[in-house]
């Protein structure tokens, strides 16, 4: 570091630095505010979660056994095991008692407990939306910077306006597409992937490994391509808005490389957006992506929430629109704390 | 500036996770190599065995046979459970199952069941008549067992095995129907252990005991069931090694999965589009079986629900109560437009109730009772039954209101919605209007009466019993509150007494003509149209499947039989992969990765020396 830096650059080098600056006094109230926030909207979402889907007509119990007779017995055994003959604010108390240590009942079509048909989806879908997740935000930030950076150029017209059109692209489209071209083949083109699912089935080992990424490879590249755009956007608006500041012509008049100059002091700079919307498609990696699962035939939560709402399967429906919600709401938090941290003034 | 300060920089660092993410990808890619061969193909698996894979689309709701009803999960235990009977792939009668032979009692009350003393459960032990009367006793005497199958025992009094090839059932009335009880048959020593069985699943153990054609030895939710040859089976071992059901949530994609040849059968839900089925038709090494269906596709009009009790509920349209309406409504649809149209000629024109490959319950209208396409004849019924136009063209109700009727659709079917458009313009030209009601769920307006017509269809069954009983005043509700086994509340004294004649009549042909009555009655009733039998279209590849049996034989359908005939009779083609082939894969990807990954790094490598070497200067 210089000797002769001047009060701007030492500033602006702090917010730079990020994780460096520690916590302001003021912090643990911004930190308790937050975590209240998002304790009240999990209470919010417990309580929707129970009304909203009782506002879907009909009974439960004759959904459920729809097409076949039932007695009069049969309906109020059912109605007991599902703990619908309940008074509706004893079937919440229950509700939320039970939600909160993780048992969100028993699934009418499935007749599995909510929590266990959840667990069993929950990790296929972190697969393929979190590897997604991980590229299509690597990408999205490296070339929203490269484009910001090079703005007016051709290269940023071309990654643009790529981007623009993939994110305007339907996902179940490009899937198909996909599977047309990279899966079955065409013309010359060899088919090189699975047409759907996760596994072949019956393999074991670094065999299973190998044939999961195998499986993995047309969802991720379709969710990619998809999602990174929006990254993109948000990253190159926001590095464009930086990129007029003092401080960086100072940097520059300083002799700093025009690459330092853009990932040492722009980039941090211009992340809080991009933070914002990283953190809100974490949330979302939990819920999955509904059409890709289902073009790919991913066995994931998506699939499964589309399952439980069709029939309605209203413990399921229930379970699932809790997590999904406690996901975004969870990384949201998350979001609200890491801000401070990049910018200290967001605490004040 | 030191390279520390760059070690942390952010590009940098997402630099890496991109760089890995795209070796990743490359990897996989690399796997994925046409030097794949057992990616390609569905019927070699890794150690040479002979695998059937079929696509399906239907979540399994249960492994049990207690609890499950879907088609899917019935179509499995099929598989891995004999039944007392089956049927025959020929002609659709019931032949030796589990059971050799049966006899009613000359009272017509007791049948008695030989049980075949060479059926062996697949940990070795043998099937008794033990194991099938501890089967229906459970069902009797527990109301989580009789889930699923309860009404297959609600005649029953009593069932006993008095020797291990002995079974004898007591019914409390007479029931023609003993032939046909699709019942699979478990085995007493494994179910006994079970608690509960209203949770109970059977899918967590494997390989699960069973003594049909195939053993269920692995099940993924959502991925994959996987069957594997029961070599010990009596009538035979199947040819294939295995039998794999695997998931293609999407239909496409499933055609996909066809064409390359990753399965070998693809059937759709229930058939394939007409779209799909003639891209296949050009397609090489595959055939499209487009075989006469088992279902009827119709238009059911709401009769006005009431219960048992005779309380009255739901909100049909009280014109449609009024036979003249409906027969106007019936004969303002143009089946053969719907055929031509909508099915693509993938159908046949409906007529009576029992689809025409059901030969000897099928039945048809003579031609001067048909109600056939005449929107005149449409509209002078209507005229006639004192629903005139308005000044505006509007057909008005007796309480002066136009008419517009709720039509209930299934939002998954894309035949109900262009039939629901055909009937728009049909009915619109009537002075009619029509207003679709396509939903996921139709279940819940359905049972509550509160739709005026709905689109209908069922598959019916070689013992036709099951299609018949669902418009019987016995299938009512017993209160609006609770639920009945009918279809669309139809109740007709006339129609119950030959019910009732046809479940006591043991002699075939005698049954049979008071079926056909039956049918006859329905159709005069007017209350349901049967507008087509859909064709079931299916498809698989010939260079997988060699011979696969249809059901019926001469021309019929591959998937969702009654029995177990097409995979246990499926020949393997010739050619096929071996374990040769997936070793050698093996070590070509392994090639293939440890390449990529090398020059990954390399890559990486190169690009922090050319960093470093810029800070450097």
């Amino acid at each position: 570091m210089t000797a002769d830096a001047t009060p701007a650059l030492v500033e602006d080098k702090q917010r730079a630095a990020g994780p460096r600056v520690r916590k302001s006094s003021a912090y643990p109230r911004y930190l308790a505010g937050k975590v209240a926030g998002a304790a009240v909207s999990l209470l919010a979402v417990l309580v929707t979660s129970f009304f909203l889907f009782r506002l879907i007509p009909g009974d439960p119990v004759k959904t459920m056994t729809g097409g076949r007779q039932v007695s009069a017995e049969q309906l109020a055994a059912y109605r007991e095991e599902f703990g619908l003959d309940l008074p509706l604010w004893r079937q919440f108390t229950d509700y939320c008692g039970k939600a909160l240590t993780g048992d969100f009942g028993t699934s009418y079509q499935f007749r599995a407990p909510v929590i266990d048909k959840i667990t069993e989806a929950l990790p296929n879908t972190l697969l393929l939306t979190g590897t997604a997740f991980v590229l299509y935000t690597a990408l999205g930030i490296l070339l929203g910077t490269r484009s910001a950076w090079r703005h007016g150029r051709l290269g940023d017209r071309v990654n643009t306006g790529l981007a623009l059109t993939l994110y305007s692209i339907p996902s179940f489209w490009l899937g198909l597409l996909l599977i047309i071209v990279l899966s079955v083949g065409i013309g010359p083109l060899p088919g090189m992937f699975p047409t759907g699912g996760m596994e072949s089935g019956g393999e074991e080992g670094l065999a299973y490994v190998l044939d999961v990424a195998h499986h993995l490879v047309l969802p991720v590249v379709t969710l990619v391509a998809v999602e990174y755009g929006q990254t993109l956007l948000v990253t190159r608006s926001a590095l464009l808005d930086e990129m007029g500041s003092d401080y960086l012509t100072t940097a520059r008049a300083k002799g700093l490389r025009d690459d330092l100059v853009r990932r040492r002091h722009a980039v941090p700079n211009a992340l809080l957006p991009t933070v914002t919307l990283i953190f809100i498609n974490l949330g979302r990696t939990v819920a999955g992506v509904i059409l890709v699962e289902t073009v790919f035939s991913w066995p994931g939560l998506g699939g499964l929430f589309y399952q439980a709402l069709s029939v309605p399967d209203l413990p399921l429906v229930q379970g699932l629109f809790f997590v999904f919600a406690a996901a975004v709401i969870l990384m949201n938090t998350l979001a609200d704390l890491v801000y401070p941290l990049l910018d200290p003034r967001v605490a004040r | 500036m030191g390279t520390n300060d760059q070690k942390r920089s952010l590009p940098h660092g997402l630099r890496l996770v991109a760089l890995a993410g795209a070796a990743a990808l490359t990897l996989t890619a690399g796997l994925a190599t046409p030097l794949d061969p057992a990616s390609q193909q569905a019927r070699a698996a890794d150690d040479g065995k002979k695998v059937l894979t079929v696509a399906v689309a239907q979540s399994v709701d249960s492994l049990s046979p207690f609890l499950a009803v879907r088609l899917l999960s019935t179509s499995i235990h099929r598989l891995m459970y004999e039944y007392l009977t089956n049927y025959d792939p020929k002609d659709n009668h019931a032949i030796a199952g589990l059971a050799t032979k049966w006899e009613p009692s000359p009272d017509k009350l007791t049948w008695t069941y030989t049980i075949r003393d060479t059926s062996k459960w697949s940990d070795g032990q043998r099937a008794t008549a033990e194991d099938a009367a501890w089967t229906f006793n459970k069902m009797m005497t527990d109301t989580g067992a009789a889930t699923a199958n309860g009404s297959y025992v609600g005649n029953f009094r009593k069932v006993t095995a008095p020797s291990p090839t002995k079974l004898v059932i007591e019914l409390k009335k007479p029931q023609a129907t003993m032939a046909a009880l699709d019942v699979p048959i478990v085995p007493k020593h494994v179910w006994e252990k079970v608690s509960d069985f209203s949770e109970f699943n059977n899918d967590k153990s494997f390989p699960v005991v069973g003594n049909g054609p195939f053993v269920l030895s692995g099940y993924k939710a959502d991925s994959y069931v996987r069957l594997k040859a029961n070599k010990d089976f009596w009538r035979g071992s199947p040819k294939f090694d295995e039998l794999v059901f695997r998931y293609y949530k999407d239909q496409d994609a499933a055609v996909s999965a066809l064409r390359k040849g990753e399965v070998s059968f693809v059937a759709g839900s229930p058939s394939l589009t007409p779209a799909q089925a003639e891209s296949l038709k050009g397609a090489d090494d595959i055939q499209v079986n487009d075989a006469p269906g088992r279902r009827f596709y119709a238009l059911a009009t709401n009769p006005g629900a009431k219960a048992k009790n005779g309380k009255k509920f739901g909100d049909g349209h009280p014109s449609l109560l009024d036979q003249r309406v409906r027969n106007a409504l019936f004969r303002a649809v143009d089946r053969e437009a719907i055929i031509d149209k909508v099915f693509r000629g993938h159908a046949v024109e409906g007529e009576g109730y029992i689809p025409p490959r059901f030969q000897d319950y099928f039945w048809k209208p003579s031609a001067d009772r048909k109600l056939s396409y005449d929107p005149a004849e449409a509209a002078r019924l209507l005229d006639q039954a004192g629903y005139k136009k308005n000044g505006d063209g509007k057909r008005v109700g007796k309480d002066g209101k136009p008419i517009t009727y709720r039509v209930l659709c299934h939002a998954t079917d894309p035949n109900d919605k262009a039939v629901g458009k055909y009937l728009q313009e049909w009915w619109g030209e009537l002075g009619i209007g029509v207003r679709l009601n396509c939903l996921d769920n139709v279940t819940d307006p359905w049972l509550a009466g509160k739709y005026d017509l709905a689109f209908d269809g069922w598959s019916v069954n070689p013992d036709p019993d099951f299609v018949l009983s669902i418009h019987t005043c016995g299938a009512l509700p017993a209160t609006p509150e609770e639920t009945g086994a009918t279809d669309n509340f139809i109740c007709d004294k006339k129609y119950d007494e030959l019910y009732a004649r046809q479940l006591t009549e043991y002699d075939p042909a005698k049954r049979a003509d008071i079926v056909k009555q039956m049918e006859s009655r329905l159709y005069d009733l007017g209350y349901m149209n049967v507008m087509a039998y859909p064709n079931a279209v299916e498809a698989f590849r010939t260079d997988q499947i060699k011979s696969i049996t249809t059901m019926p034989a001469k021309a019929g359908n591959i998937y969702g039989q009654d029995g177990y005939w097409s995979w246990w009779s499926a020949v393997p083609a010739d050619s096929g992969g071996s374990s040769d082939n997936a070793a050698s894969t093996t070590v070509v990807v392994g090639i293939v990765a440890g390449v990529v990954i090398l020059g990954g790094l390399g890559v990486f490598a190169a690009m922090r020396r050319r960093a470093t070497a810029e800070e450097r200067e």
